[in-house]
């Protein structure tokens, strides 16, 4: 069924009105807000993006200023919730005080399949619940006994991680030690990672953290199965899916589409994963990357390492999706580069349904992002391909390198805000009065109590997948259930609107 | 095709199980090195035996699935109970960014909070700096009426001095002299969300009563909830104290700022008890708190400090809100009104009515330990018989209080308090002496699909069910709700059970 249409939403949007250098203005009032010193720290994080320049023009990856309320994790937060959290096989510890595991249990919607606590642990909180004693006397002996612990009462586990929250690395503990000794008391793989929040200034270093953890402490053991001649010849289309974390299902519905053009995907990182496909991925023939800023890492080491190349994909919206799907076919031989056409076309009526249904819906509706380390540029096309508009976008933890990919997504006049405050991206939104905001659970009240419709970008709202054709028509379905919900209307009194009007 | 009805698009739910994602999953399985499914299958039944429980209850170092946050959670939510109060963690960023997303899943509302973003050099030379810097942006950027400082474990374990941070802060301008900044340590390896909730309360009172204390009382009573996640509860307390025509100061009143209308426009700060009534908290008559552990400082403190008597009452079910009515009276000398008097009535008549259904139910239950004894002070006026009562977050002198209630009535003789013990320990007491009914947060669903125990979602967080930390659980209209929610759990999985046609639906009743 059809809701009916609302009036309630302006047709035209302020922004629209907005120059260049009105939106220049608008930064520097909002900058006024600050002290001398932040003021000058949080200017370069801010710019408008001009047609034709090579990047966004905002310094990124620096530290947040203290006391803006930034909206940024930290390292355990970008390893365990991240990286290894999803790794469904495994055991991932939070390592220290009970807090950090506790409020990233089950928040992520990595989607998987597998009996929890049996053979699978991905929605578990498994924490050495450090105490005063633990701080004061060191952990190592602690952890090494509650890995025997947890081998005992999950036989079936294929391995650990060590998960460090802020105090391990700062009372000396030696997790490499006991991870060596503990891997050969259950005969399993023990991963190590020195995640300490403190470390870096976002949950970008996490990510680059545990990459190194895999290659150090994964990999080693491909390298060594490899020498006994125990890893079989893949498949001329052996692929592996690199930074997609099945949110919501998402590399499900990307890996059907990978599977139908006739590309084999041995491993998914990290979604639904497991260590056996994590060790086995240096035998793929490419390396199929959708999220860049958490997986970039060992993308690159297995392309040094092991000669493996790797190519950025974007499944979000049709048109990057036949683009990717063409641009991964190229790389391999004429069958696959037909059954890649084969696949857009069998998509074709399903999509433009999607399309024909919804685009009339949202057509010229404006939205603002910002989100992590990818979706402030990926998922843009797919609003373009709704035919909404992109005003805004930021990123939580993004580099340079992903602000200069951003150019190829976003057009003139665009505000771009790096690691932007409460304070700020309120203020940005009071004036730009975007149609729609997608962006995190922190900011979801925040903009709706303003009356504007928002979906969350991190976990779908709850709704996924996103990727792929499948994952676009419930993109399009939700995009359109947040703005065209009858609930916006209701907000404010008519007797107080009444009393508006004729004051 | 996939998706191959445009009007009825199908998200996760229904997607995966078509025909194509079903092949998919067994495709994928070759890559996945998975285990033999009878294997799994055996495995999985192991956990459920006598034998395994015991190897679970022999664990020492290992804590899996527990049922307990750390300070600086409940901090900052004591923190926000104040008018124009700006929370700010000094430590590293991440932890603000977790308490921040989890009381808004929670709630559904926003929730602010700074951090002095400590990093890598903050570790080597602490972070003074980050102090002084962060009070002077969180003051110019947020302006707040009084900013609460506590500490994440980094902080901690590095030694960090708040007190002479923010005396330094002050001196370098960061914010006026005479802005309240109140703090607390609140270390995440000593005690739990509820510790950090009496530490930043006594903060917060200490700092903002200083020299406020007078010659004669103000003939009120303060009144603080404990690290209570119940909107609905503030409000009824609130109600009830007006309705007795007690003149009073929630110390304090985070129900607004947790539960804001929406209007259109969004403003960071909503309600609170104003600085000036929580300065002459000092001054009052008496404080009754209701919660005992986690405010166990905090009394301690008022006791001591200001010479005021303190008590607990927990007015869950009939007899706690009686005893808290009573307590009101006696210490306003006012009578209990009979509007409340008929609430009571009409809360019992609800209670006769359902006790048929309740009587002799076996309970297993879960939460902060306040919790739990309000929830067990319930239960045995019901003829439930609780079971099973782990508490993660447990101490001595919690136990044995909790023990002598359940010795008061036979409902309780069969009880065990599992203290300091997690959710994979009740999943084993669940399999190996299974209950009528769970009770407990939303990771109590978890156990739900494996042991099959329905569940009723009462605690923190409530992630997966929607609005009802609006509803009390206080007075004599939240034992109408506990007992609405328990009695229709119960009876909607009866009919759960007895819904199979020419099976079990010879007794799938209409009326009940």
């Amino acid at each position: 069924m059809t809701p009916p249409e609302l009036s309630t939403l302006e047709e035209t949007t302020p922004e629209e009105t907005l120059t260049i250098a009105d939106k220049k203005e608008l930064i520097a009032e909002v900058l006024e807000a600050y002290p001398d010193k932040a003021k000058k720290k949080r200017a370069k994080h801010l710019n408008v993006f001009e047609e034709g320049k090579s990047d966004c023009g905002v310094k990124s990856n620096i530290k947040s200023v203290p006391g803006s309320m930034t909206t940024r994790g930290c390292a355990y937060a970008g390893s365990k919730g991240v990286v290894w959290g999803p790794i469904k096989d495994m055991i991932h510890i939070s390592h220290g005080p009970v807090g950090c595991g506790y409020y990233s249990w089950s928040g992520r919607r990595n989607y998987y399949i597998g009996t929890t606590g049996i053979d699978s642990f991905g929605t578990m909180q498994f924490t050495s619940d450090f105490q005063e004693r633990d701080i004061v006397f060191g952990g190592d002996k602690k952890l090494s006994k509650l890995i025997t612990e947890l081998d005992e009462l999950f036989p079936l586990n294929r391995g650990v991680s060590i998960q460090s929250e802020c105090p391990i690395g700062l009372i000396g503990d030696d997790i490499e030690a006991v991870a060596k000794k503990s891997a050969k008391e259950i005969g399993k793989t023990v991963v190590p990672v020195r995640c300490e929040g403190f470390r870096g200034v976002s949950q970008s270093l996490g990510h680059h953290i545990a990459n190194d953890a895999v290659r150090d402490w994964v990999f080693p053991q491909y390298d060594k199965e490899k020498k006994a001649g125990n890893v079989p010849d893949g498949t001329e289309y052996d692929v592996a899916i690199i930074g997609d974390y099945n949110i919501g299902g998402d590399a499900w519905s990307s890996r059907i589409l990978l599977e139908e053009i006739g590309l084999r995907v041995v491993a998914q990182w990290s979604g639904d994963g497991t260590l056996h496909e994590m060790i086995n991925t240096p035998s793929v023939k490419l390396n199929l990357v959708h999220c860049y800023r958490s997986m970039n890492y060992i993308s690159r080491h297995m392309e040094e390492t092991y000669g493996i190349p790797w190519l950025e994909y974007n499944f979000f919206g049709p048109t990057q999706i036949a683009e990717s799907l063409r641009t991964i076919a190229a790389r391999f031989d004429e069958t696959i580069q037909a059954k890649a056409e084969e696949v857009i076309a069998k998509y074709e009526a399903q999509t433009e349904a999607v399309i024909a249904k919804f685009r009339p819906r949202l057509e010229g509706k404006t939205v603002a992002l910002m989100v992590g380390g990818l979706r402030p540029r990926h998922v843009v096309p797919a609003f373009y391909d709704l035919g909404m508009r992109l005003i805004g976008t930021g990123y939580e933890f993004g580099h340079n390198d992903d602000y200069k990919r951003t150019t190829h997504y976003v057009e003139d006049g665009t505000l771009i805000y790096d690691d932007v405050s409460a304070f700020e991206f309120e203020e940005f939104i009071k004036e730009l009065k975007p149609d729609l905001v997608a962006s995190g659970i922190k900011e979801k009240y925040v903009f709706q109590k303003m009356a504007l419709p928002f979906r969350q970008m991190h976990s779908w709202d709850y709704s996924g997948p996103y990727h792929g054709y499948d994952g676009f028509a419930i993109f399009a379905r939700d995009m359109d259930l947040a703005l065209n919900s009858p609930t916006w209307s209701l907000i404010g009194a008519p007797w107080k609107k009444a009393a508006e009007t004729t004051a | 095709m996939a998706q191959n009805n445009i009007d009825r698009i199908k998200d996760h739910v229904e997607l995966f199980h078509q025909e194509e994602y079903q092949e998919l999953f067994a495709g994928k399985k070759e890559f996945e090195g998975g285990h033999d499914p009878d294997l799994i299958a055996q495995t999985a039944e192991w956990t459920k035996t006598w034998e395994y429980r015991e190897k679970n209850f022999a664990r020492e170092a290992l804590t899996v699935n527990p049922a307990k946050a750390c300070q600086p959670l409940g901090a900052i939510l004591a923190a926000v109970g104040f008018e124009g109060t700006l929370p700010f963690v000094h430590g590293s960023q991440g932890c603000v960014a977790y308490f921040r997303s989890h009381f808004t899943r929670h709630f559904k509302e926003p929730f602010s909070a700074v951090s002095s973003s400590m990093t890598e050099d903050a570790a080597v030379f602490g972070g003074q700096n980050n102090m002084i810097e962060g009070l002077a942006n969180s003051y110019s950027l947020y302006q707040p009426k009084m900013i609460a400082v506590c500490t994440t474990c980094m902080a901690e374990v590095i030694g960090d001095d708040l007190q002479a941070f923010i005396t330094n802060a002050k001196a370098a301008g960061s914010v006026p002299q005479e802005f309240p900044v109140p703090f607390a340590h609140t270390p995440s390896f000593v005690g739990s969300h509820i510790t950090g909730y009496d530490n930043m309360i006594k903060g917060i009172l200490g700092n903002l009563t200083k020299g406020q204390k007078a010659e004669t009382t103000n003939g009120k009573i303060n009144l603080i909830p404990g690290f209570e996640t119940y909107i609905g509860n503030l409000r009824e307390i609130k109600r009830i104290a007006s309705l007795v025509g007690v003149d009073y100061t929630l110390l304090a009143d985070n129900s607004d700022y947790l539960d804001s209308p929406n209007d259109g426009e969004y403003h960071m700060y909503q309600g609170g008890t104003t600085l000036e009534d929580a300065a002459d908290s000092i001054n009052a008559e008496a404080t009754i708190a209701f919660q005992a552990y986690s405010t166990v400082k905090t009394r301690d403190y008022i006791e001591k400090d200001w010479k005021q008597p303190t008590s607990v009452v927990r007015p869950m079910g009939i007899r706690g809100t009686d005893e808290f009515l009573i307590k009101l009276s006696a210490l306003t000398g006012k009578p209990i009104p009979k509007e409340l008097e008929e609430e009571r009535g009409r809360a019992v008549d609800a209670l006769t009515d359902s006790q048929a259904w309740l009587h002799g139910k076996r309970m297993a239950l879960y939460g902060d330990p306040d919790l739990v004894i309000g929830l067990v002070q319930f239960l045995l006026e019901i003829g439930a018989e609780p079971v099973h009562i782990v508490v993660t977050n447990s101490n001595a002198d919690f136990e044995k209080e909790l023990q002598a209630l359940l010795d008061t009535s036979p409902f309780g003789a069969g009880a065990t308090i599992w203290g300091g013990k997690d959710l994979w320990h009740l999943r084993s007491l669940l399999f190996t002496e299974p209950v009528d009914l769970l009770i407990g947060n939303s990771y109590g669903k978890y156990l739900w699909r494996d042991t099959h125990t329905p569940l009723v979602r009462i605690g923190y967080p409530i992630f997966d069910r929607h609005h009802l930390h609006r509803y009390a659980t206080y007075g004599y209209t939240g034992a109408i709700n506990l007992l609405n929610w328990i009695v229709n759990t119960l009876l909607d999985e009866l009919d759960r059970n007895t819904i199979v046609p020419s099976k079990t639906d010879i007794s799938y009743d209409l009326i009940r």
